[in-house]
């Protein structure tokens, strides 16, 4: 699934180590999460969508 | 998130390695320690058994603490080592009793085959989403 969370995570100057702090997930977590090479749980983007006060479409991109 | 970790780590790393430890008196106890005394023996194994079960218990409040991604990675590696495990398992049994090996079938060869695999399948996997 595609997502802006690198670019929402750089317009903060967030490095990935500060989100995956503040997420509660591995730093590993979040850069696989950006790559899009794994899907986040719900309560992980409920966490980045209160995070970055946006919703979770805007932020995530599904695609059949 | 670190600390917390490292903790469980540590107290599975113990945990392990007195299993390893009691494993090794249970084995070689009764020969060169205390020369099959009627009541040691049985109790050195009860020993290892009760120190494997607290090692599993070490092992799931370390699962239990990784994030969404890494239960992923372990579980998938779980299955198929748990897969590969009852193949290969079954199969080195067959060869045992058909007789196509000429030593019998040893128990811990089957424990190494799943100790690479799983270390090979944690690897494998987390390459994959790095």
């Amino acid at each position: 699934m595609k997502n802006k969370i690198r670019d929402l995570r750089t317009a903060r100057n967030m490095t990935q180590e500060d989100l995956a702090e503040i997420i509660g997930v591995s730093r590993q977590t979040i850069n696989a999460i950006e790559k899009g090479k794994f899907d986040p749980s719900l309560p992980t983007a409920f966490k980045m969508s209160k995070l970055f006060k946006l919703p979770i479409e805007q932020m995530f991109l599904f695609e059949e | 998130m670190k600390l917390e970790r490292n903790k469980r780590i540590k107290k599975l790393a113990i945990w392990t390695w007195t299993w390893v430890a009691t494993m090794a008196i249970a084995t070689f106890g009764p020969e060169f320690i205390w020369d099959h005394h009627p009541f040691l023996t049985p109790f050195a194994i009860i020993v290892n058994f009760a120190n494997g079960i607290l090692m599993i218990l070490a092992n799931r409040d370390l699962f239990n603490h990784f994030d969404e991604l890494e239960k992923k990675i372990h579980l998938e590696s779980l299955g198929i080592t748990l897969g590969l495990a009852v193949i290969f398992g079954m199969s080195y049994s067959l060869l045992d009793t058909t007789n196509l090996i000429s030593q019998d079938a040893q128990i811990s060869i089957l424990v190494m085959f799943i100790g690479l695999t799983y270390l090979t399948s944690i690897l494998i996997n987390s390459r994959r989403y790095q």
